[in-house]
């Protein structure tokens, strides 16, 4: 079990709390409490506990000690008001983010990459590296599965891609 | 909205218990979570904003062919009783009818497709199927989305996929979840023996009536929690595959109550019926009980040919509060809808004989 405030270590004290009616799991490392002391209580308010996101304004707390906090430009939002709504204000937040969203993302979901469908409408840089994505993650499959064939064919396919994109990030220097 | 437009039996077509396993899925839903790329997610949105929205929508809507028919509401112009009417159907969500900006819902008149705009996403659409059957609905969601997308531009990220206002959906955008009826296992204490086997692998599961864990009545609804790294098609069978080991449990504590516990539910069962047929005032919660119980009877073939599960599912939704006081065409008071209900479940058993 992963500590649900810092994303890297063991998780070593568990604690549960009931919360109108819910009961609310929260798996920590030693260091993690340690820093957090007394503050439990309210450090892990309910919108954090249902959201399963506790810890995240934190991490944008100590992060920008002595930098502003971060802010998307876009639409505003900091990344402090993140836990507090649960929610992004705007697509540009997910860049802006980043790393940061890159912890919930990994508590939440099971991998950090998208595989389905994609929009018809999307920019074509999107697309390629997007279509990339998939066939790269098919080529692990199928290497898994000693699909020796599909290997050579994904990995022709993804060279294919990769030296068209190279081709058209190149153009405007050219131009 | 007026009266004339929903057919005066009030019948749903997801709830008509003909779909695979109906004897224990009661319906499939398929929900998937779209934003528009130009503009913030939804929270962030000024009314302006989320009017523009709503008509890009509706331009969108209107321009597909399998949505042609379906009628595009602002939640404005619902009175407090359709929107009770429609949560209870599902149809809207308390997210989406309880915001006081501007929001919008098109519903197909068969009521198996709903399109929420302007709920924690820009786009929810949400259809149905009866029964276990996943892949239909998310065969018909995807047509549908695939002809909004002409229309409409989707936050897309090359990485995570559809970009969603809350990263618990980012990816697919896609939650697929079944209610299920499960009073044998409940009956013979083996459900929490089952769910909990299931949290561990990554699906949620709730009582649909009732709070938090407690389900009322025995139904459960199931669905997947994760939509990142995982295709559509991926996450819609591990879900079936799952459920249908549920139904398989399900079955085998119907068998088990058919031959060790015939006279104990024999009694039960007939009990709850003869409540139903001569209460005069029921809350929903005792006659979501006892309704459930009639259920079993059904499974377990003690009412043979007097209940079927058809009629059955619709009178667990027209005995909720929005139901009773549409067909009331009016409000009713708590102990007024007592009453009705209990009028409404003596008129359906008045053929059964105890």
């Amino acid at each position: 079990m992963i500590c649900n405030v810092c994303g890297t270590k063991e998780a070593t004290i568990h604690l549960t709390e009931i919360v109108n009616g819910q009961m609310a799991e929260i798996h920590i490392c030693e260091r993690c409490a340690e820093e957090k002391g007394t503050d439990f209580k309210t450090y892990f308010n309910l919108g954090d506990l249902l959201t399963g996101f506790a810890g995240m304004g934190e991490i944008a707390k100590s992060g920008g000690k002595k930098m502003p906090p971060i802010v998307c430009k876009s639409c505003g939002l900091t990344f402090e008001d993140f836990p507090k709504q649960g929610r992004l204000g705007c697509a540009h937040c997910y860049s802006v983010f980043k790393k940061p969203l890159e912890v919930v993302i990994k508590q939440v979901q099971r991998s950090g990459y998208h595989v389905g469908k994609k929009p018809s409408k999307i920019p074509k840089e999107v697309r390629s590296a997007h279509d990339l994505r998939q066939l790269k993650e098919r080529l692990k499959k199928s290497i898994r599965d000693e699909a020796f064939e599909e290997s050579a064919r994904l990995r022709d396919e993804i060279r294919q891609i990769e030296d068209k994109m190279k081709k058209i990030s190149r153009k405007p220097k050219n131009d | 909205m007026t009266d004339a437009n929903h057919s005066p039996t009030l019948s749903v077509n997801w709830l008509k218990a003909t779909g695979p396993e109906s004897d224990v899925v009661v319906s499939s839903r398929v929900r998937l979570a779209r934003n528009l790329f130009k503009y913030p997610f939804v929270f962030k949105l000024s009314p302006e904003q989320r009017v523009a929205i709503i008509s890009d929508v509706e331009k969108a809507v209107s321009g597909s062919s399998l949505l042609k028919k379906a009628r595009l509401v602002q939640t404005k112009d619902l009175s407090d009783i359709e929107k009770q009417f429609f949560l209870e159907r599902h149809l809207v969500s308390n997210e989406l009818v309880q915001e006081d900006s501007p929001g919008a819902v098109a519903i197909t008149p068969d009521e198996m497709v709903s399109l929420m705009v302007m709920e924690e996403d820009h786009l929810r659409l949400q259809v149905f199927q009866s029964g276990l059957n996943l892949g239909e609905a998310w065969k018909i969601a995807d047509d549908i989305d695939t002809e909004l997308e002409r229309e409409l531009e989707y936050a897309f990220d090359a990485t995570l996929g559809y970009l969603t206002a809350c990263p618990t959906n980012v990816g697919t955008g896609l939650r697929a979840s079944c209610m299920l009826h499960l009073p044998s296992l409940v009956l013979t204490r083996q459900a929490d023996k089952v769910l909990q086997a299931l949290s561990k692998l990554n699906l949620a599961v709730r009582g649909l009536y009732g709070e938090g864990t407690q389900a009322l009545g025995n139904f459960f609804q199931f669905s997947n929690q994760i939509t990142l790294g995982q295709p559509e098609t991926e996450i819609i069978s591990n879900l079936e595959g799952v459920i249908k080991q549920v139904i398989a449990h399900e079955r085998e504590a119907r068998e088990h109550l058919k031959k060790k516990r015939k006279s104990k539910m024999e009694d039960q069962v007939w009990r709850a019926l003869g409540i139903l047929k001569s209460a005069r005032l029921i809350s929903s919660q005792e006659a979501i009980q006892l309704l459930s119980l009639v259920q079993v009877g059904i499974d377990i073939g003690l009412l043979e040919g007097s209940v079927i599960s058809r009629d059955l599912n619709q009178l667990f939704l027209w005995i909720q509060p929005g139901h009773l006081q549409k067909m009331n065409s009016g409000e009713l008071s708590a102990t007024e809808r007592d009453e009705r209900r209990a009028e409404r479940i003596r008129a359906y058993f008045a053929k059964v004989t105890l």
